[in-house]
């Protein structure tokens, strides 16, 4: 979906083989384990791991992990964190289950609505003030879960039946579920604007050289406002899906989320430091770490070893230790050439 | 924010910090907060002034003013710690392990409540190491590097107890939390001292100097001498370590020590209470008297809002828009 871009990576240059290599490695990596770790999964399960249910299922339930990730991409690049989105899916959570008799569109609308309305609180305070995107988005990481218990009532709020809100996660188009094809769209609308649009180049020219960016008298402050405005839309979008899904607004839900979208997009190859990245490669972050724990649950289904569900916490962890001593081995090889 | 190795460029000294004489205006900005905090509260909110109402807000404090006062350290040099959290759900799930356990032959109650304080925070200490290694000779950003014991650590003391409750009485190690020499809580006095070293430390020792020295611009420190790497792993060692006591006090203040639960969202309680104080998240600039003083407020604002009948959602919404203002105001000051 599309090459990963960087702000340096314009001028054309010739490099050896090996280096280009390490540098496929370091963008792609997720990807090329991705296909590794699905082909084992086929070898080794048959049909059941390629059977259409288990290969929907997963997407969908990976559906708004894609999207939370998606605008923590965005953020990324632009050298910021965003901390809130956790909290955020939670607040939105519960608006679309308060509003989910009005219908889908509604419902979604105005969980989508909460959550711009975070992000570009969080994108304007950053930008007008330059407070550190880690302070502001920690303390609407706070506020935002805030909100959802006040929206909520400090009760997790039911979600109507009868006018058609749960399609939002349960509807299928064909056999894709809604929520994959809503993930979708979005990554396609992300790799367009990052690949062929200005604001595309801009988000890379403010991650890669702040001061060079002011200089080039790009619009900084609109630029940061609309990346955290994004990220909270879709996590705002990703709280619709959840309670769709959970048929219920739940006010403490998506606890930690934040981290474990961090968490993928560096296994995505995008690096904290802002500057490059790629919206394909994040997908591949996403899905490369759903995956993983797709196999561990065959294996545990078939007892190959008794792990509880104790264990994921640790495999995440490691597996984003490992991913990033790689990485860190890749660029500094590559470091070294340069 | 890693800084690789200096290049070509001629090494630019940076000019020392004085914590003390930086400092001022910025925390007596904080400083006046908490003053009206407790002023308001003295004059409007009914039973304040007891003993009862004090020792419940001290008690409150003390945990996260302790795992801080670490957090504040690696702030300092230009990092964070995520981490400690979990650590404190590791040290907490180990320690139950240790003095409920009858595998010592000899009869010794004593040398096993000691055990069961000393084994764990040295785990959590080691799980900080781990960060610092990470942190100094990968060069892994902080966030990404702490980022991996905040989601394995937890995973980790889950698996320790099984993913359940342990309640327990006992009396000696419960002292952590539950002892009162001269009507005092004892992790209140713990904090107080800890604080009190750490400012000396920070404040009139060459370690401190060379905290600071590293984050205020880490290629003239090296250049300058500093062992940056060392420097760094012993913040980093010092926050796990603080984090496993403050793991201890909270179980012994429960009665009982919950993987799932124990330390959640510290990481984010402290960083705010650094924050608040007037340490900038740069680096190069600490008060370890202002996290005490940033911890006082954030716990006697809460206090004060549930207090006045404010509910638990409000509250926190107003913490946040707290400490933005907070930093805020902090950065016109400069």
């Amino acid at each position: 979906m599309g090459q990963p871009v960087e702000a340096r990576a314009m001028i054309p240059q010739r490099t050896p083989a090996w280096a280009r290599g390490a540098s496929l490695l370091q963008r792609q990596g997720a990807l090329i384990a991705l296909v590794g770790v699905a082909l084992f999964g086929v070898l080794r399960y048959g049909e059941t791991f390629y059977s259409s249910y288990n290969f929907w299922e997963t997407l969908r339930n990976n559906s708004y992990f894609a999207l939370i990730a998606l605008g923590m991409a965005f953020v990324i690049m632009t050298g910021g964190i965003d901390l809130s989105v956790g909290s955020v899916v939670a607040l939105s959570a519960v608006v679309a289950a308060r509003l989910s008799p009005e219908g889908i569109y509604l419902a979604t609308g105005a969980a989508m609505a909460a959550g711009l309305a975070v992000g570009v609180t969080n994108g304007l305070v950053i930008a007008r003030f330059s407070v550190q995107p880690f302070i502001v988005t920690l303390a609407s990481l706070l506020g935002a879960r805030g909100m959802a218990l006040l929206v909520a009532g400090n009760a997790t709020v039911p979600v109507d039946f009868e006018h058609g809100f749960i399609d939002i996660g349960q509807r299928e188009i064909g056999p894709v579920p809604l929520p994959v094809v809503l993930v979708v769209i979005a990554y396609a609308l992300g790799s367009l604007l990052l690949n062929f649009t200005r604001f595309g180049r801009h988000v890379l020219a403010l991650g890669g050289n702040e001061e060079a960016a002011r200089l080039a008298g790009l619009p900084i402050g609109r630029i940061l406002i609309s990346v955290y405005a994004m990220s909270g839309m879709l996590a705002g979008l990703a709280g619709a899906i959840l309670a769709g899904l959970a048929f219920s607004g739940p006010p403490t839900a998506a606890l930690g989320w934040e981290l474990s979208a961090i968490a993928a997009v560096v296994v995505g190859g995008t690096l904290l430091t802002g500057g490059m990245g790629s919206v394909g490669a994040t997908l591949a972050g996403v899905l490369l770490i759903g995956l993983i724990f797709n196999v561990l649950n065959f294996e545990r289904g078939r007892g190959v070893f008794n792990l509880t569900v104790y264990w994921e916490n640790v495999i995440r962890g490691v597996f984003l230790l490992l991913v990033v001593l790689f990485q860190h081995r890749l660029t500094r090889a590559l470091r070294l050439r340069s | 924010m890693a800084r690789t190795k200096p290049t070509g460029q001629a090494p630019r000294l940076a000019p020392l910090s004085f914590p003390a004489v930086r400092g001022t205006a910025r925390q007596h900005g904080a400083l006046a907060a908490l003053l009206l905090l407790v002023l308001f509260n003295a004059l409007f909110t009914a039973r304040f002034l007891t003993v009862t109402s004090m020792r419940v807000n001290l008690t409150q404090v003390a945990t996260i003013t302790i795992v801080a006062v670490g957090m504040t350290f690696v702030i300092a040099t230009g990092g964070i710690d995520l981490s400690v959290g979990s650590l404190m759900a590791i040290s907490g799930a180990i320690a139950p392990k240790i003095f409920l356990s009858d595998r010592f032959p000899f009869d010794a109650p004593v040398l096993g409540v000691a055990l069961a304080i000393v084994v764990p925070v040295l785990a959590a200490g080691l799980g900080g190491s781990f960060n610092g290694v990470m942190v100094a000779w990968f060069r892994i950003q902080p966030i990404i590097a702490t980022l991996v014991l905040f989601l394995a650590g937890r995973g980790i003391a889950q698996v320790i107890t099984g993913g359940a409750l342990v309640s327990f009485r006992e009396p000696s190690f419960q002292y952590l939390g539950m002892g009162r020499p001269l009507g005092i809580p004892f992790q209140v006095i713990l904090m107080v001292v800890i604080v009190a070293i750490a400012a000396w430390v920070l404040r009139s020792t060459i370690f401190g100097r060379y905290v600071l020295a590293t984050g205020d611009n880490e290629p003239a420190a090296w250049l300058a001498g500093v062992p940056v790497r060392r420097v760094k792993l012993v913040v980093y060692t010092v926050s796990g370590l603080l984090a496993g006591l403050a793991g201890l006090i909270s179980i012994a203040i429960n009665s009982s020590s919950d993987a799932n639960q124990d330390g959640q969202l510290m990481e984010l309680d402290a960083i705010a209470a650094v924050a608040v104080g007037g340490t900038p998240l740069t680096g190069g600039q600490a008060s370890i008297v202002g996290t005490l003083i940033g911890a006082l407020i954030i716990q006697l604002l809460r206090y004060t809002l549930l207090s006045h009948g404010v509910s638990d959602a409000a509250a926190r919404v107003v913490t946040a828009v707290a400490i933005v203002l907070a930093v805020l105001l902090q950065r016109r000051e400069r």
